[in-house]
């Protein structure tokens, strides 16, 4: 699976100094799905291939010829990366390599266009690690909705807010019962590093699903991206656990916040995307995240 | 050995044969037995190659150019729809200079559903980068497979390649097949671009119009190098083998008047034909196209041309005609036929030869020529 032996990480200095991702990207300021991407690929180390089809991350490694990236990677067509990975993963299984394979796309080449790939490789049982940045639109081509767009969020094709709600990828992925799968938020970077670190040390199809805010796309200065993903977990918006062969556990920072949740208009107050919501759209977005805290909460504690 | 088999059987043989480390494939009729029976030999254990049943021929596609540039040899079979679903990979897999082989049982498409033989889901990938070739027997689909790998892999290539095999008129029919013992004629897969941890770089990144301009004339001056490897490779063949094959397949050609130019079954069908019309004292000749693309310099100068097209560019004409009359500066008699299967007898064909009217177009059995 990996060439890294797994070690105990409790705090940020455990983390590897090796840069994979270089200072050179093309990432807008304060862009943190380039962050993620930093600590996926330190945690996955060198031997490691991502493959990444249509998104923001074609455009943060550069130019040909250069690139910002210390680890090969594979582009390839929008709806093509799981099904890509695939072959890919195959082949070093009939080579007998044992390189990790890493899909890194964003939400709309993963809940959209991307869906069936994906879906087929974790049938198949893939050996691979899907991580899907989800930064709520498409950014790539200039913030238009995706499917994973929460509702009542402003984007250039929902210029009044889009109708309907976030499309649940986690439970579509974990109806495939993969062996791992897991959500993180770019501003916990330690707990999306320990759950990549994990996720590669397992074989099969494994999911990472990570909370990427972004600076233009939500409308927020880029200063506050760190803050922008606290929020969301604080406010329960955005709930860490991970997925062991099907046993949910909550990760640390969700576990406070699920608790007593900070209150939500803290989150949706400083994003332009929120801009000039109704009462009854707040109230629907306060009862989806009372609804997902009380389901995870309950799973958790064995109750059915 | 000697044995008999269908074309859709010959083609697997030969993927036996040469060992592909992946094959990703997704079924459709008529292409449907070839998949098959990869996945028999796999669970057999004849064949050790990673078998990735794949949940469309987007992913199949996808599949292959992973494990290619992965450094494996890999293969996979479409045919009509699933070939232009794959279509955005397919462009991925030439722009990306992979030796993927498939093979594409040719089939119309729809509306209506229609699953017997027409060319136009190849020729609808024609400007893909893809090579191509059509071959007329069970024998061919078998040889051609095998020199597949060996004319994509070649360095001076470095291209996928597409063998087409008409739809049940070739896929389903038996014939005697004669398998061979490979030895050495196809090497191990050696990828210069393979993905190597160890040399990290980007692989179809943004590209600006100076180098993307550069990589495409890379890959047409790979197509022009082709002509002279895929012209080495079946001379190999040949010597190793005792099977030749050209740029096209002539029969009666030398002291024709009139040629008659088709591809796939229908230019074996054509061979019938000239024997008829040559015993009526017609001089006539076929000259069976096989490659489509890189597409080859053909001798007809001086000679009536009647092309027999599978095929039909709407608004525009036959596609074989129109290569040839841009090739050769001859106005063929262009003859749409066959298409959906549509049966076209040796008498048929002898008939087109008969009734030729240099310079135009019929429809056989739709419009009110021939
Ligand atoms: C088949 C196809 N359709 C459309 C596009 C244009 N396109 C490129 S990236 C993109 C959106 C990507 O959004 P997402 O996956 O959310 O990643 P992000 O850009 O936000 O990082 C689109 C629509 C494409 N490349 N291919
Ligand atoms: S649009 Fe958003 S996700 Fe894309 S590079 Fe900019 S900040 Fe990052």
């Amino acid at each position: 699976m990996t060439n890294i032996t797994m070690r105990s990480v409790t705090n940020l200095s455990a983390i590897p100094k090796e840069e994979y991702l270089y200072k050179c990207t093309s990432a807008c300021a304060g862009c943190s799905s380039s962050l993620c991407l930093r600590y996926v690929l330190k945690a996955a180390g060198p031997d490691s291939v991502l493959v990444v089809p249509a998104c923001c991350t074609s455009v943060i490694q550069g130019i040909y010829p250069g690139t910002a990236m210390n680890v090969p990677v594979y582009n390839v067509a929008f709806a093509a990366s799981a099904a890509c990975a695939s072959g890919m993963s195959e082949a070093f299984a009939a080579m007998g390599r044992e390189t990790n394979v890493i899909v890194y796309a964003g939400d709309g080449g993963t809940v959209d266009i991307g869906i069936q790939a994906l879906s087929g490789a974790f049938e198949r049982g893939t050996n691979f690690l899907y991580i899907c940045y989800d930064n709520e639109a498409y950014g790539n081509t200039g913030m238009q909705r995706s499917g994973a767009t929460p509702l009542g969020a402003r984007t250039t094709t929902t210029p009044g807010g889009k109708p309907t709600t976030k499309k649940d990828l986690d439970r579509i992925v974990e109806a495939h019962n993969p062996p791992y799968m897991a959500t993180a938020c770019s501003a916990y970077p330690l707990d999306l590093y320990k759950k990549v670190k994990k996720a590669l040390s397992i074989e099969g199809p494994k999911f990472i699903h990570i909370l990427a805010p972004c600076p233009p796309g939500w409308r927020y200065p880029t200063e506050k991206t760190v803050e922008m993903g606290k929020l969301a977990v604080k406010t329960g918006t955005w709930i860490l656990y991970e997925r062991e062969f099907g046993k949910l556990s909550i990760s640390g920072p969700s576990k406070a916040a699920m608790k007593k949740p900070a209150p939500l208009e803290d989150y949706i107050k400083g994003q332009g995307r929120f801009k000039n919501l109704s009462p009854d759209i707040i109230d629907l977005m306060r009862q989806q995240v009372q609804q997902n805290i009380q389901r995870l909460a309950r799973e958790e504690a064995g109750v059915c | 050995m000697l044995t008999i088999a269908t074309g859709n059987k010959a083609v697997a043989a030969a993927v036996k044969a040469a060992k592909p480390g992946v094959i990703a494939a997704y079924p459709i009729t008529p292409q449907t037995e070839i998949v098959e029976q990869i996945a028999e030999y796999v669970a057999g254990g004849d064949l050790e190659s990673r078998y990735i049943p794949v949940e469309s021929e987007h992913s199949a596609m996808a599949a292959c150019i992973g494990a290619s540039v992965g450094g494996v040899r890999t293969f996979t079979a479409t045919s009509s729809h699933g070939l232009l679903y794959m279509h955005e990979m397919i462009h991925w897999a030439a722009g990306a200079r992979l030796p993927i082989v498939m093979a594409n049982v040719n089939r119309a498409l729809g509306p209506g559903w229609n699953t017997w033989a027409e060319h136009t889901d190849a020729f609808s990938q024609r400007d893909t980068g893809w090579l191509q070739v059509f071959v007329g027997t069970v024998q061919e689909a078998y040889d051609a497979t095998l020199m597949a790998f060996r004319i994509a892999e070649d360095e001076r290539v470095l291209l996928p390649m597409m063998v087409n095999l008409d739809g049940f008129a070739l896929s389903h029919i038996t014939q005697s097949l004669d398998t061979v013992e490979l030895g050495d004629f196809v090497p191990p897969y050696h990828l210069p671009h393979a993905i190597d941890t160890a040399n990290p770089l980007g692989y179809g990144p943004m590209t600006g119009p100076d180098d993307h301009f550069r990589f495409r004339w890379d890959i047409e001056r790979s197509m022009r190098d082709a002509r002279g490897v895929i012209a080495e490779v079946e001379r190999e063949f040949a010597e190793r083998f005792g099977r030749s094959y050209g740029p096209t397949e002539d029969y009666r050609c030398e002291d024709a008047d009139v040629v008659v130019v088709a591809m796939g079954t229908l230019g074996k069908e054509a061979e019938v034909a000239i024997d008829r019309l040559r015993d009526e004292g017609i001089k006539a000749g076929s000259m069976r196209l096989r490659w489509f693309r890189p597409f080859p310099d053909l001798d007809l100068a001086g000679r009536e041309v009647v092309v027999i097209d599978r095929d039909y560019s709407f608004g525009f004409g036959g596609v074989v005609a129109h290569s040839i009359k841009s090739k050769t500066g001859i106005e063929p008699y262009s003859v749409i036929a066959g298409l959906g299967g549509q049966e076209v007898t040796y008498n048929d064909i002898a008939d087109f030869v008969r009734n030729r009217r240099p310079g135009t177009e019929t429809w056989f059995g739709v419009s009110d020529h021939v």
